[in-house]
């Protein structure tokens, strides 16, 4: 542990003011949204006996995945009678123990499905800071001792940003801006905030459809930048990220649930089944590469792993070839599955909804070489870090690890 | 593997500090200058951000007060500012959870002084309460019981759960006991405002053949003058402006979408005050109706108007708009919506505008709405000239429907 602590603290010295760790799990799906973590290695069998390194408690509901910034391990959660009660609770990767916890109060709409909950979309972290977003459309910045720094209700701001199923698109940060996707039927906006202050970079109008995906990041083959991509039921649209210009779009429409992957200057957008598109060069529209409607999604997101990209629909793991969309093979699991699975070392890691992991090996044609129960409903889509595999249901957190 | 349970840590860290179970001196007059300096500049924070940057450096001196200031931080909680409200009450988490984990304690006697006080925000008692019984996990015992009517929800939903608890330990006590099971469901509703506990009183208090009248107990407007259908195409009703948001005149007729419409009478026999539009006027998609009830108030007083609906709706309240939200067919439940209003003595004009859109599946048919009039805490603020007609069982056939409608989230 003190080496660990000395390594963290060496780190930091040296790379500051960039904080993070090459081994933090950030955001929604991790690294570059691509739900990969290629050099972990992590167990494929666990239970009671084996494997888990620990599991702790956690103060309400919650489909948004932990995230992992150094040794933090930081979760959110949701509860109350009306889920009006928004925590952020920060625990030591190592022991599980808790470091601190924040509460707030909703200041928006807390009525969700049944399913979801207040606390589902993913916080997001460049490394020094924690962005915690929930359905309510509070976002809330904290450093990472628990210290508030500022925090937003967008609903408060902007009356009538809600969805009455729920809300879930996890924030974004590209530099100094994070950025949220409130889409809803009624005042349906995109906004950049000021990392530092939380004050509006910019805010444009978005389709009036409810949209439950997640904004992703990519660097712009042209200027080298990166910029943001958001996802729409009616498009797909590609801004600057201190301003919110629309660089360019994809007019198709998308699919509401799952997200956009990026691999290698090409997108993977859950649209039409699913569409591999080049990004635009002199051009003010990316070329389609390939489309393969009869791939299908519910909730999971698209992954690209090596020169394969991988989908989950109900229980059918899809591996395609990337430059072609060609089914490679398929494998049955057991689901239903809401998160969205994780790779790493070239093994998919798959909750599906009754708390059942499953292992399964990508060299082997999708072959299922374990399956983990333990026993909670699991919507979250799984952090990885430093060895480390974590998942939440709504009463626990688990870090799964070799012994 | 270790398996950790940080509530209950943070409990055994007590018993492990004596000195946190004992109560301290009030805060001096510095601290409490220092606090309410700091708080001024959080209470400065207004819409899109503005003032977070100072806010920001007074909430990092705010957080390393004294657990003595905690009393008068919490007092600067404004249950009508939830944003400054959250910036104030991370403040005190983080003065309580350092206190704790350092050994210095927190001032039990001023907490437990400060949520016993009723005119402090709900929120602010509550946060009060739940870090005191972090130092003294007992207190819950002893202050609970006392708060059936309090004007927290969420101190009364604690009471009213011990109460269903005693009710249903009398039950299981035998056929003798069950009077006394039935006393305590009663005395449970005085104090219920969710609707789970009221549902889950009503349906034991059925078992014994004890009826509840729910729209008294929840104030549900339940009789109305509708209107309708007016043009709601391609949700171009929402914002039109038809005559009935001009001027209220029930003799009057009008052209509505394909005919000449006018007001009729229309009385829920829904226990949850549910309006069911297409039978009260008409199965139609595209359109838009009008809901109208006069609601006589014994003196002016601020009520919240609590509306639940899957449709698009505008509420007016003596003429001028106190809500209005375009989302059609995505789920609702009680008290969906919470609109604050002030009525005057004497008669008041509720009027919604409730619009339907023009999707074709099946669950999409349902143009429907309730609204109740209550106080903060949801306690139903009943017209002086209310007339209720009989209630139905507590498990209407209208119930059902709607339960597994909201269950399957669409409908």
């Amino acid at each position: 542990m003190a080496k660990r602590t000395l390594t963290i603290t060496l780190l930091l010295t040296l790379t500051a003011p960039t904080l993070t760790l090459a081994a933090d799990w950030l955001q929604f799906r991790g690294p570059q949204s691509a739900g990969v973590a290629a050099e972990e290695k992590l167990p494929t069998q666990w239970d009671a006996e084996r494997n888990l390194a620990w599991k702790t408690v956690l103060p309400g509901r919650g489909l948004s995945s932990p995230i992992v910034v150094g040794d933090n391990i930081v979760v959110t959660a949701s509860s109350g009678a009306r889920q009006e009660r928004l925590h952020v609770v920060c625990f030591n990767g190592d022991s599980g123990e808790k470091r601190w916890e924040r509460q707030f109060w909703a200041t928006g709409l807390t009525f969700c499905h049944p399913k979801t909950c207040v606390a589902a979309p993913t916080p997001v972290s460049d490394g020094e800071r924690i962005f915690a977003f929930y359905s309510s459309n509070d976002l809330i910045c904290l450093d990472l001792q628990g210290n508030l720094l500022w925090l937003r209700g967008l609903t408060h701001d902007y009356p009538n940003s809600s969805n009455s199923v729920g809300m879930t698109s996890s924030p974004l940060i590209i530099g100094d801006t994070v950025i949220v996707q409130v889409e809803n039927e009624s005042n349906s906006f995109a906004s950049g905030l000021d990392t530092a202050t939380g004050s509006n970079r910019w805010k444009i109008p978005r389709p009036a459809k409810a949209n439950w995906s997640s904004p992703v990041a990519l660097t712009d083959p042209e200027s080298g930048e990166t910029i943001a991509v958001l996802q729409s039921p009616h498009y797909l649209t590609a801004h600057n990220p201190h301003t919110g210009e629309e660089l360019w779009r994809y007019d198709a429409k998308c699919s509401s649930a799952p997200s956009t992957v990026v691999a290698a200057n090409r997108l993977y957008v859950p649209s039409k089944g699913l569409t591999a598109l080049e990004l635009p060069t002199q051009s003010k529209e990316p070329a389609i590469l390939w489309q393969r409607q009869r791939v299908k999604f519910t909730y999971p997101s698209p992954i690209v792993y090596g020169d394969s990209v991988y989908t989950l629909h109900k229980s059918i793991l899809t591996c395609s070839d990337i430059t072609q969309g060609e089914v490679r093979w398929k494998a049955r699991l057991k689901g239903p599955f809401s998160g969205t699975p994780v790779i790493a070392d070239g093994f998919l890691y798959a909750f599906n909804e009754d708390g059942l992991g499953q292992v399964v090996d990508l060299t082997r044609e999708g072959r299922v070489i374990a399956e983990n129960m333990l026993g909670e409903r699991f919507l979250c889509t799984p952090a990885v870090a430093g060895g480390g595999l974590y998942v939440r249901s709504d009463g626990h957190l688990w870090k799964i690890a070799q012994e | 593997m270790r398996q950790l349970c940080n509530g209950a840590a943070m409990i055994c860290v007590a018993a492990l500090f004596p000195m946190l179970l004992v109560s301290a001196p009030p805060v001096d007059d510095a601290v409490r200058t220092k606090a309410v300096q700091l708080l001024k500049v959080i209470q400065k924070v207004e819409a899109e951000g503005r003032g977070n940057v100072a806010a920001a450096g007074a909430w990092r001196e705010l957080a390393q007060l004294d657990p003595h200031a905690l009393p008068v931080i919490l007092a600067a909680i404004d249950e009508e500012q939830l944003i400054t409200a959250n910036w104030i009450r991370s403040a005190v988490d983080a003065i309580a959870e350092r206190a704790i984990r350092s050994g210095a304690g927190l001032p039990q006697t001023e907490l437990e002084k400060f949520l016993k006080d009723t005119s402090h925000a709900p929120r602010a008692r509550r946060l009060a309460f739940e870090w005191l019984l972090q130092v003294n996990p007992h207190a819950e015992d002893r202050l609970i019981p006392t708060m059936l009517h309090d004007p927290s929800v969420e101190f009364r939903r604690d009471a009213v759960a011990r109460l269903i608890a005693a009710g249903q330990k009398e039950e299981k006590a035998g056929k003798d006991r069950h009077p006394n099971a039935v006393a305590l469901y009663k005395e449970a509703l005085t104090g219920a405002r969710n609707e789970d506990q009221v549902k889950q009183i009503v349906e034991r208090l059925g078992i014994y053949g004890e009826t509840v009248d729910l729209p008294t107990h929840f104030g549900f407007l339940m009789r109305w003058k509708l209107i309708g259908p007016f043009d709601n195409t391609e949700k171009s009703g929402f914002d039109r402006v038809y005559p009935p948001e001009e001027a209220i005149d029930l003799q009057a007729e009008y052209k509505g979408k394909s005919s000449t419409v006018r007001w009729i009478d229309y009385v829920s026999e829904d226990n949850y005050g549910m309006v069911d539009i297409n039978k009260g006027l008409v199965e139609e998609k595209g359109v838009a109706a009008y809901a109208f009830h006069e609601f006589t108030s014994d003196i002016a007083q601020d009520v919240e108007l609590r509306v639940g609906g899957k449709n698009a709706f505008k509420l007016w309240v003596n003429g001028a708009l106190v809500y209005n939200r375009d989302e059609y067919h995505h789920g609702t439940k009680l008290d969906h919506y919470r609109a604050k209003a002030r009525l005057k003595e004497g008669k008041n004009a509720i009027l919604l505008k409730v619009c339907q859109n023009e999707l074709v599946a099946s669950w999409t048919k349902v143009w429907r709405f309730q609204i109740r009039v209550c106080d903060a805490a949801g306690t139903a603020i009943l017209s002086t000239t209310r007339e209720v007609p009989a209630p139905n069982p507590a498990d209407s056939e209208t119930d059902k429907k709607s339960a597994t409608a909201n269950a399957k989230g669409g409908a």
